[in-house]
C-alpha cells in the first residue's frame, strides 16, 4: 500500500537503456532468439507442427494404414456432429470433470490446514498425503481395481461387515465413475496439497498474531485471514485441475476401459480408439479439435475470472 | 577436486569404447533378427525359455525379443512401425487381425522359397490355417498355434459331482439340457459357482453358442451384416440364465475369473487354453477337455497366433533370410509353446509323442478343425472394436442390466455403424 514506485525513477532510467544496443539496434530486439531457439525449434516441431497437420488431417480420410488418402472436405466434422458416441463420451468426460475437481480442491485445503504444523505428526501427514503421487498410475489403478473387486475387496468387505448390500463398483453403470473418481482423488490430490501447503506457509505469522491481539479466534482468523490470502493459490488451483480432469484417460483405461456398456469412456479414449484401434486418425483429428475448442474456452473463461479477481484484490 | 580429472577421463573412455562396440556390431556383418509379440502372460514367460533356446543355438544371429502390451497397444505401436518403413524383421499377430491389418501396405510377403529351404511346406498345416495366411495369392502369414474357447474343470470338485468317468477325465455332454444338468452338480459341490466366466467381455462365450447354432455374422461379400436374431438370442438368453441361476457369477472380470478357479469357487471355467502354466503354478489338481456341444455342430471360438513380417521401406536379404529361419526353428520346437496351452499349427509336431504325452494340454487338440475364427472385417479381430462394441453390449445380460433384446440390438446398430464407415485399410 504504501510501498509505491515514484513514476519519477522510471523516467530518468529510461533513456539510459538504449544505449549499450544503440549501434545494432537489430541485437536488442532479436539477439534473446538465439537463447531460445533451440526450445523453439522443438515446440514448432513437435506442437505447433502436429496441431497443424492434425487440423489438416481432419479434411482427409486418413489411415493410420498407411493408404492413399482422399480430400473429404467436411464430411469427418459432419459425421463427428452427427455421432452419439461422440457426445457421450464428452458428456463423461464433463461429468469426470465436474465430479472430480471440487473435492480435489477443497480435500488439498482441509489436508494442508491439517499438516501445516510443526513436529513428527505435520511430517507423518505431510508424507501419507503426498505418498499415493508418486505412484504411477498402473500401480494405483490395479490396487484400486481389487479394492473394488466384489465378493473379496476391501470396500466391498467393509460395506458388507457393515450391513450394507455389496455393491459392484467398477461394472455398474452408475457407480463406476463415482470408483473412478474416489481412486483419482485418492492418487493426486497430493499434489495440489503441496501447493496450499506452500501458499499456507507464505502467509507470514505477523498477520496472525495481530489478528489475535485483536481478539480473532481460530475461526475468524481462517475465514478472514487464511482463506482470502489464499484465494489466488485457489484460482491456480482450479484451473490446473480443471485442465488435469478434462485430459482424463489413464485411471478409466486402465480401471474399466470406458466400460461397462461405455458409461466411463471419456472423449480421448473415443479419440485413440478411433484413431487407433480403428486406424481412422482423420477422423480421431476432427473430433480432437471439437475437444480442443472445448479446453481453450474453459481455459480462457477461467482466466478471465481469476484475473478479474485478481484486480479487484 | 584431484580425483576429477581421471574419472572425467574414464567416463569418456567409456563412452569411446561403447561407442566402438556398438559401431563394430554394426558392421559386423552378422544377420539381424528382431522380434516384437504381445505374450505378456503366462504364454509370454514359456516364450522366454524358447528364445534361449534359439539364441543358444544361433551364435551368428544378433536376435532381439521385444514384448508389447497385448491388443490395441501392440497393434497400434506395429502399425506406426511399418507404417513408417522401419519395423522390426518379424514380429507376432492374431490371424484374424491379418486382413484388418491392410497387408498390401503394412506387410511384406513371405518369400515361400525361402520358407521352404527352412523346411517347412504348406502340408505341415491345416488347410483351413494355411488358406486364411494367403491374401490375393501371396502368403502373408506364418500360423505358430491355434487357441481356442475350452474348458477347464477341476478335478476333485467335479469327482465329488461326478461328472468323471472311469478315466478320470470329465464324461462328454451334449445339448442343452445336459450341459446346465452338469453345471448344477458342480454348483452343489462347491456351493457356489459352476463356472468361473469373464461377464465384462462374453464375446468367446457368444460367439462358441452362436457358432454352434450354425448363425451366421456377415454376408459372404462381407458388405451386409445378417445376424440371426432368434440365435442370437437363443446364445444371450443361455448365458442370462447361467448367471441368474448362480450357475456363473453375475459379476466378474477377467482376474476374478482366474481366482475364482482356483480357489475353487468355481469348479469349471470357460476361457481360453492359455492359463494352463498359472493352474499348474498354483498346484491346482485340474484337467481341460473341448468346450460341451452344447447345440447344433461343434465350434469353439478362437484364433491363431502367427508370425509376420511387417513392412521395412529397406529390407535387407541377409536379414530376412535369418527371420525366416527363426520362424521355420520355432515352428519346429512349438511343443515347449503348446507346454503354455496353444495347440501348435504345425503338424509334425501335434503328431510328436512329444505333444501327446503333454497332459492336459494334449486333451482338446481335437478341436483345431472347429476352431472359430472372429468374422472377417477391418474392425475385426482380437482385441479389435468389434470385441469392444460386444463387451459394451453384452456385458449387462450377466448382471441383470440389459435384456438380451436391448443388448442385441445396441450391438447390431454399432457393428452396422462400423460396416458403414469407409475401411481405412
Amino acid at each position: 500500500m504504501a510501498v509505491q514506485t515514484p513514476p519519477r525513477a522510471l523516467s530518468t532510467t529510461r533513456p539510459a537503456a538504449p544505449k549499450p544496443g544503440a549501434g545494432r539496434p537489430w541485437m536488442e530486439r532479436w539477439g534473446g532468439l538465439f537463447f531460445v531457439a533451440p526450445f523453439l525449434l522443438l515446440f514448432a516441431v513437435f506442437l505447433v507442427w502436429p496441431t497443424i497437420n492434425g487440423f489438416w488431417n481432419s479434411f482427409f480420410n486418413t489411415s493410420l494404414a498407411g493408404v492413399k488418402q482422399e480430400f473429404l472436405g467436411l464430411q469427418n466434422w459432419r459425421e463427428m456432429f452427427g455421432d452419439p458416441a461422440v457426445w457421450s463420451s464428452l458428456k463423461n468426460t464433463l461429468v469426470f470433470t465436474a465430479m472430480s475437481t471440487p473435492p480435489l480442491v477443497i480435500v488439498a485445503l482441509v489436508m494442508a490446514l491439517l499438516a501445516n504444523r510443526k513436529g513428527l505428526l505435520g511430517w507423518l501427514l505431510r508424507f501419507s498425503y503426498f505418498a499415493p503421487f508418486v505412484l504411477p498410475a498402473t500401480v494405483v489403478t490395479l490396487i484400486w481395481v481389487w479394492i473394488y473387486q466384489p465378493g473379496f475387496g476391501l470396500v466391498n468387505g467393509l460395506l458388507t461387515s457393515g450391513g450394507f448390500a455389496e455393491i459392484d463398483w467398477l461394472n455398474t453403470e452408475n457407480r463406476a465413475m463415482l470408483a473412478v473418481v474416489i481412486t483419482t482423488v485418492w492418487w493426486t490430490v497430493g499434489f495440489n496439497f503441496l501447493l496450499y501447503l506452500a501458499a499456507l506457509q507464505g502467509i507470514p505469522a505477523q498477520v496472525y498474531e495481530a489478528a489475535a491481539i485483536d481478539g480473532a479466534n481460530g475461526r475468524q482468523q481462517l475465514f478472514r485471514i487464511t482463506l482470502p490470502l489464499l484465494s489466488r493459490t485457489t484460482g491456480l488451483i482450479v484451473v490446473l485441475q480443471l485442465v488435469a480432469s478434462l485430459k482424463i484417460f489413464d485411471q478409466i483405461y486402465l480401471m474399466t476401459n470406458g466400460g461397462p456398456n461405455y458409461a466411463t469412456r471419456p472423449i480421448i479414449q473415443y479419440i485413440y480408439q478411433s484413431g487407433f484401434t480403428s486406424y481412422r486418425i482423420g477422423y480421431a483429428s476432427a473430433i480432437s479439435y471439437l475437444f480442443f475448442a472445448i479446453i481453450v474456452i474453459v481455459s480462457v473463461a477461467q482466466f478471465k475470472l481469476f484475473s478479474g479477481r485478481r484486480d479487484a484484490a | 577436486m584431484t580425483n576429477v580429472r581421471p574419472r572425467r577421463r574414464a567416463v569418456l573412455g567409456g563412452m569411446l569404447g561403447a561407442l566402438a562396440l556398438t559401431g563394430c556390431g554394426a558392421l559386423g556383418g552378422k544377420p539381424r533378427v528382431r522380434e516384437w509379440n504381445l505374450f505378456g502372460g503366462g504364454d509370454g514367460a514359456r516364450l522366454l525359455q524358447i528364445h534361449q533356446q534359439y539364441v543358444a543355438e544361433h551364435p551368428d544371429v544378433r536376435f532381439s525379443a521385444t514384448t508389447l502390451a497385448w491388443g490395441p497397444p501392440f497393434y497400434t505401436k506395429l502399425a506406426m512401425s511399418a507404417t513408417g518403413g522401419r519395423a522390426p524383421e518379424v514380429a507376432t499377430m492374431h490371424m484374424s487381425r491379418l486382413k484388418g491389418f491392410s497387408p498390401t501396405t503394412m506387410l511384406d510377403p513371405i518369400p515361400v522359397d525361402l520358407l521352404t529351404a527352412a523346411g517347412v511346406h504348406e502340408s505341415d498345416f491345416l488347410p483351413a490355417t494355411w488358406n486364411r495366411c494367403v491374401i490375393d495369392g501371396k502368403l502373408y502369414a506364418v500360423p505358430l498355434d491355434q487357441h481356442p474357447f475350452v474348458l477347464y474343470y477341476n478335478l476333485e470338485i467335479c469327482k465329488k459331482a461326478g461328472l468323471l468317468g472311469p478315466d478320470n477325465k470329465i464324461k462328454t455332454v451334449k445339448g442343452v439340457t445336459a450341459f446346465l444338468d452338469m453345471l448344477r452338480a458342480v454348483k452343489e459341490t462347491t456351493g457356489k459357482y459352476a463356472v468361473s466366466v469373464d461377464t465384462t467381455s462374453p464375446w468367446r462365450l457368444w460367439y462358441t453358442l452362436y457358432g454352434q447354432l450354425q448363425g451366421e455374422f456377415f454376408s459372404p461379400d462381407g458388405k451386409e451384416l445378417v445376424i440371426d436374431d432368434a440365435k442370437a438370442l437363443e446364445a444371450l438368453d443361455l448365458i442370462a440364465k447361467l448367471a441368474s441361476e448362480g450357475l456363473t457369477p453375475r459379476s466378474a472380470n477377467y482376474a476374478a475369473l482366474v481366482a475364482q478357479f482356483t480357489n475353487g469357487e468355481a469348479g469349471m471355467s470357460f476361457n481360453g487354453e492359455w492359463e494352463v502354466t498359472t493352474y499348474q503354478t498354483a498346484k491346482l489338481p485340474f484337467s481341460m477337455a473341448p468346450f460341451p456341444v452344447v447345440y447344433d455342430v461343434p465350434k469353439f471360438q478362437g484364433d491363431s497366433h502367427t508370425f509376420v513380417l511387417p513392412h521395412q521401406a529397406h529390407r535387407n536379404a541377409d536379414d530376412t533370410k535369418a527371420t525366416i529361419e527363426y520362424i521355420a526353428w520355432m515352428l519346429k520346437h512349438s511343443v515347449g509353446w503348446a507346454a503354455g496351452g496353444h495347440i501348435p499349427a504345425y503338424q509334425p509336431v501335434v503328431k510328436s509323442t512329444e505333444y501327446l504325452n503333454l497332459k492336459p494340454q494334449a486333451e482338446y487338440r481335437s478341436v483345431a478343425p472347429n476352431v472359430l475364427y472372429d468374422p472377417d472385417a477391418w474392425f475385426s479381430g482380437s482385441g479389435s472394436q468389434l470385441e469392444n462394441e460386444s463387451a459394451a453390449a453384452f456385458s449387462g445380460i450377466a448382471t441383470g442390466q440389459a435384456t438380451a433384446k436391448g443388448a442385441l440390438a445396441q450391438f447390431k446398430a454399432a457393428i452396422q455403424k462400423l460396416l458403414d464407415t469407409p475401411s481405412p485399410v
